[in-house]
């Protein structure tokens, strides 16, 4: 598998870390980790860098996942970038919400790190 | 943490102070019809599981139950995270600055010098993550109700006063060899 360059967004450091840390426990050669804390941060990141995965929460402050998701879905460069959502809010309504604005794929917390292995994985073959 | 509640009349307030908790007896579930699918005895139980598994996956730790009454203890470490919609209430979660380090530190893979300073928004977020996983085991709750932003509060000088009309429900676990309380209070 290519080495990656991921966007994780979450206004907790503390997921940041750990969502970065099961990627690499799921095997994915990760040369750069991109932080933002809620979803404007993570809109100017977007633009500025070539992204090959975006991991991000839903509930934040500023901006959240879900019109995150949709605008980014509006920038040319980030069209096709996968984007997993992981968040607290599991209900199918969410789900729905999310894949329907883009998303690519949709991980509740708490996670396992097979869990992130078998969401995100396929994405990225795809 | 010590906890009283005072029925006055109509209302029901909970207070909850940074004294300290125990022995021993936690609060008796009573009915709610916020949830009608779901039996009364279940809130407290599905609390239960949602705080276990939080804490098996993202903790790496099996909690378990005081096997005798436990020791007073002074929580000195709360976060709070609200839940609104067809069910309203607050999770809570509740124990030592010492073991709100530990726990950061095994969610990290750190030592507890290096979590201290992660310890409020790591707290937060275990308890961010038991009121979900709760609200997705009660059916019709996931999609029904939506969770705050977390809160966490420290330090030893504060209360915390619920002016909710409404049920408490709550439970004691170990932790290794520390003692955490997660609770929930529902309005009517």
């Amino acid at each position: 598998m290519k080495p990656v360059s991921v966007l994780i967004v979450d206004d907790s450091s503390v997921m940041r870390k750990i969502v970065g840390r099961s990627l690499r426990q799921a095997g994915l050669d990760v040369v750069q980790v991109l932080e933002a804390s809620n979803g404007s941060e993570a809109l100017t990141l977007a633009r500025e860098n070539s992204l090959d995965l975006i991991l991000s929460d839903i509930n934040m402050p500023v901006m959240d996942g879900m019109e995150f998701v949709r605008q980014l879905r509006g920038l040319e460069s980030a069209q096709q970038t996968p984007v997993v959502m992981i968040t607290t809010e599991a209900g199918e309504a969410h789900v729905v919400q999310a894949l329907s604005l883009g998303a690519s794929g949709y991980i509740r917390k708490p996670f396992t790190p097979e869990q992130i292995k078998e969401r995100v994985i396929p994405l990225l073959r795809g | 943490m010590d906890q009283a509640i005072t029925a006055e009349s109509e209302r029901v307030r909970i207070h909850l102070s940074a004294r300290a908790l125990g022995p021993g007896a936690h609060a008796e579930g009573k009915a709610s019809d916020a949830a009608d699918s779901v039996a009364h005895n279940d809130w407290r139980e599905e609390l239960a599981k949602a705080t276990c598994e939080v804490f098996e996956i993202m903790v790496g730790t099996s909690l378990t139950l005081p096997t005798e009454p436990w020791p007073p203890f002074i929580p000195d470490f709360a976060a709070m995270v609200g839940i609104a919609g067809s069910l309203c209430g607050l999770v809570s979660l509740r124990t030592t600055a010492d073991c709100a380090r530990r726990i950061t530190a095994k969610m990290l893979g750190d030592d507890e010098v290096g979590a201290a300073e992660a310890a409020q928004d790591a707290f937060g977020e275990v308890c961010n993550m038991i009121a979900g996983s709760f609200k997705g085991r009660i059916s019709g709750l996931a999609d029904g109700c939506a969770l705050s932003v977390p809160t966490v509060i420290y330090g030893r000088d504060f209360t915390l006063l619920s002016l909710a009309r409404g049920e408490h429900y709550e439970v004691t676990f170990s932790f290794e060899d520390k003692l955490l309380t997660v609770s929930l209070d529902l309005h009517g």
